[in-house]
């Protein structure tokens, strides 16, 4: 038997795996390589297996066809076609001659380097994360975000605080509330920003998905039913508290997206879970070298990027949920068994996902225009509210960097306030800094995905891992070449 | 930072200048650098002479600036691993000491006093007290801000305008004309271009480096930090990539690893290979970085003269013409110097170095 063509597939969310099922079926091996201990993503997030949940499914919708992923998936692998890598941090997707070769770190602290290599394709399925804008107070112990609440309700079946607040724009935010409410935490208030009349006008195109309207109302009537207050076309604009969060005031907005005079209350929680949307993840695919349109990835009709060999799926070509995602995984898996194979693809083979998956653009390209922050949240932040939470830079800072320093971008407020170069390389504070300089929002291009220990990058793809950069063996610090052939040989 | 110098200078003598650019401030190479105010790399010479002249100015502008641009004169030790090394380095040190350079030598068992974290088994090294930094972009932007110029940014210049006399009057931008009867070429790597607008020759060319940033930690390294084999590299011709390690401690806490050299036009791609070969230059040079993070990476490219000097002065081709670019990887600390010079030639005084090497025409006679 001919020896496979080999893939890497990169992120096991609901992109990856439809990915890694389609490509798996139609004659590829594949290395399935994500940073989680179970698969699943952000969407499918499973509860670690010793806190032994009973009912996982009540945290989940779609649970059936997560099951039917998760049987695909281990129906592969015990074929030996299906190869997956958990706890894989990659930093770095690197393009050689021989192919690809996907480096990551291995182990709690993200040390051991572990190489994928020789790979014929690549598809990139690295999700997105959240957007959350900055007001005052923000940084209090008590503020999380409105997905890492969800996330400690489907992973660690922690519920974050007794009294909640769920504020900011968007979809996630419905299921965050109904979640909370249904673990038993009181929600004192759901606080949208979207004007309610925008969706209204939008109605014909949102009601061309009637599925992702009833589940709307779905996660409404809960909220009723929890006696939960959703304050529409409203924003929070004060986190309080001494030490954590004991309060926060919200206040209505005009139609200009301003705060209206005289409307601020103040409700008291010690949780406020807030959210502005997501952003895709972009880091793997601009180093690369794939074209960044705006914030996403671009891709063809076959989700192919612009770099031959490398394919995109899911959230990291624009946001879209789930649904978006498994139909983008499924044409990416398809079209690269039948390319890295030599043999031309059949879009008909994937019509019904093609066709979900316009659907699904359209709808989501109207929800996007209708989920928004308010025009003008920047004015609400202070002078003295930390922007950058990683490098303490203040909203002042950044202002005074526009104006008296000749920044008008945010690489450059980046340069003269360090906003956006610590930790976290200004994945949290990017679009807050964007917006408070007046710049659109751009991809910022960062050559490693995550840290990366210099004793590690100096022996990166080096044809003998083992040695010492100076010839001396160092047998602390080897790299762990994967290969991949040995686990999958019984083809 | 070339076109932030001048405008200093210049308003200093007295002239109304307008700073133009078609990004941000700092938005090209200078963004991109490490903020090197270096004598210790430069062989005696018109370079040397113009990075003594540039230090003593940032000496002066340090105390009005100094904690703004985070100007830091923490001084050079550059280090051999092996006696042949050491003894070649040393050498070149007495040459510069001639030339009015601060140097002294370092003996194998005194490198730990000034560098605790330094492998061991090195030969010796040179200490240069005169090496200084600053963080390039705050330079710029406060040496702007400072000279009171008017900043038009995000104006690109399309044309340079010229009288019936041939002399420049001006520039068209995409965003209309801007009048002035001299007109300074600080366009750095781009700077032939502009160059070429006037239907001059200037033939700077891109030198790609990268720099790598650790992440934040306590001041290890407290020195500019390199070994002697970067002067050879700084000083070659060859189109490859070479690679020499240089590692310095920054006042906010990072580490920044460089430096690489290879002419490879404008490509931005990142090269796995060239941060490889940084990151095995700087952990041999200090161990403990190996279980340090890298954080990010930048590059940029050095405006590169065939002859590895800059262009300082009047083009007697285009009377009005000025330029100030070509500094390669030193445009930083050669900034003040070469601002002092442009303001003195502009404002009719006799400049303080003599410019004949540094003449812009001198591509154009070897081509002739």
């Amino acid at each position: 038997m001919t020896e496979r063509p080999h893939i890497a597939v990169i992120g096991a969310g609901p992109a990856g795996l439809a990915a890694t099922l389609a490509a798996a079926r139609h004659g590829l091996r594949v290395t399935l390589i994500d940073a989680a201990p179970e698969a699943g993503g952000q969407f499918y997030r499973q509860p670690a297996a010793g806190l032994g949940a009973r009912r996982p499914q009540a945290l989940h919708h779609q649970w059936r066809s997560w099951q039917r992923l998760r049987e695909g998936l281990d129906r592969h692998i015990a074929t030996g076609h299906v190869h997956h890598l958990r706890d894989h941090h990659v930093w770095f997707v690197e393009r050689r001659p021989e192919g690809f070769t996907v480096h990551a770190l291995l182990g709690p602290e993200q040390e051991r380097p572990v190489e994928v290599r020789a790979a014929a394709g690549v598809l990139l399925a690295t999700g997105g994360y959240e957007k959350v804008l900055p007001f005052p107070g923000w940084t209090l112990p008590g503020v999380v975000t409105a997905g890492g609440a969800q996330a400690m309700l489907k992973g660690g079946l922690v519920l974050p605080g007794r009294t909640a607040v769920v504020a900011g724009t968007g979809p996630l935010l419905l299921p965050v509330a109904a979640g909370l409410a249904a673990a038993g935490a009181r929600v004192a208030a759901l606080v949208e920003s979207a004007d309610p009349r925008s969706f209204v006008r939008r109605f014909p195109a949102l009601a061309a998905r009637p599925a992702k309207l009833a589940e709307g109302a779905g996660y409404a009537a809960r909220l009723v039913r929890h006696r939960v207050r959703t304050l529409v076309h409203h924003t929070v604009v004060e986190a309080h508290g001494d030490q954590r969060l004991e309060a926060v005031t919200v206040a209505a907005l005009d139609a200009e997206g301003r705060v209206r005079p005289r409307t601020r209350r103040r409700i008291d929680c010690d949780t406020l879970a807030v959210g502005h949307g997501m952003l895709p993840h972009t880091d793997l695919a601009l180093g690369i070298g794939c074209r960044v349109d705006g914030v996403a990835v671009h891709v063809d009709d076959e989700q192919r990027t612009d770099v031959p060999g490398v394919w995109a799926a899911g959230e990291a070509t624009g946001i879209g949920g789930a649904v978006l995602a498994l139909a983008e995984g499924h044409i990416a898996g398809r079209s690269a068994a039948a390319r890295l194979s030599g043999a031309a693809p059949d879009p008909n083979g994937w019509a019904g996902a093609a066709g979900a998956r316009a659907e699904l653009r359209r709808f989501f390209a109207t929800l996007d225009e209708a989920y928004a922050p308010p025009a003008h949240w920047a004015e609400q932040v202070t002078d003295d509210t930390v922007v950058c939470r990683c490098e303490e830079v203040t909203g002042g800072t950044i202002r005074r960097a526009v104006t008296e320093l000749g920044a008008a971008d945010v690489r450059t407020v980046k340069l003269l306030t360090r906003a956006g170069m610590g930790w976290c390389q200004g994945r949290v504070c990017g679009p807050a800094v964007a917006g408070l300089a007046g710049c659109p929002e751009t991809a910022a291009r960062r050559p490693f995905a995550r840290p990366v220990p210099l004793g590690v990058l100096a022996r990166a793809g080096r044809d003998d891992p083992e040695a010492d950069p100076d010839g001396d063996p160092d047998p602390e610090a080897e790299a762990d070449a994967v290969d991949v052939d040995v686990d999958v040989d019984h083809q | 930072m070339m076109g932030a110098a001048c405008a200093l200078y210049a308003s200093r003598a007295g002239l109304d200048v307008v700073v133009v650019d078609r990004g941000p401030v700092a938005g090209g190479t200078t963004g991109a650098g490490e903020g090197n105010l270096l004598v210790s790399d430069k062989e005696p010479g018109p370079e040397l002479e113009l990075a003594l002249l540039s230090a003593r100015l940032w000496t002066d502008l340090a105390g009005e600036l100094g904690g703004r641009i985070e100007y830091e004169p923490k001084g050079g030790l550059v280090v051999a691993a092996e006696p042949e090394g050491l003894a070649a380095l040393e050498v070149f040190a007495a040459g510069q000491r001639a030339a009015g350079v601060t140097a002294s030598g370092v003996a194998a068992d005194q490198l730990d006093e000034l560098e605790p974290y330094l492998a061991p088994g090195l030969a010796g090294g040179v200490f240069y007290p005169q090496d200084t930094q600053v963080m390039p972009t705050l330079a710029a932007a406060h040496l702007v801000r400072a000279s009171g110029a008017r900043l038009a940014t995000g104006r690109t210049v399309t044309e340079v305008l010229r009288g019936a006399d041939g002399a420049v009057r001006g520039v068209r931008t995409d965003r209309g004309e801007i009048h002035a009867p001299a007109v300074v070429n600080a366009a750095g790597t781009w700077g032939g271009e502009l160059a070429a607008l006037a239907g001059a020759h200037l033939p700077v060319l891109p030198r790609r480096g990268f720099v790598l940033v650790t992440e934040p930690l306590p001041r290890r390294v407290r020195h500019k930090v390199y070994a002697a084999d970067y002067v050879a590299d700084v000083a070659s011709d060859s189109a490859a990539l070479q690679t020499s390690p240089v590692v310095e401690g920054t006042a906010a806490g990072p580490v920044l690893i460089g430096a690489s050299r290879e002419r490879v036009g404008f490509d931005r791609s990142f090269s796995l290979p060239v941060l490889r070969a940084l990151a095995a230059g700087a952990t041999r040079l200090f161990p403990f970085l190996a279980e340090v993070r890298a954080m990010r990476s930048y590059l940029g490219f050095r405006p590169y003269l065939p002859d590895h000097l800059p262009a300082i002065g009047p083009d007697p081709r285009v009377p009005g013409l000025f330029h100030a670019c070509g500094h390669e990887g030193a445009g930083i600390g050669l900034a003040t110097g070469t601002g002092q010079l442009i303001a003195q030639v502009l404002s009719g005084a006799d400049p303080a170095l003599d410019l004949t090497p540094f003449r812009p025409e001198r591509f154009a006679e070897e081509a002739a």
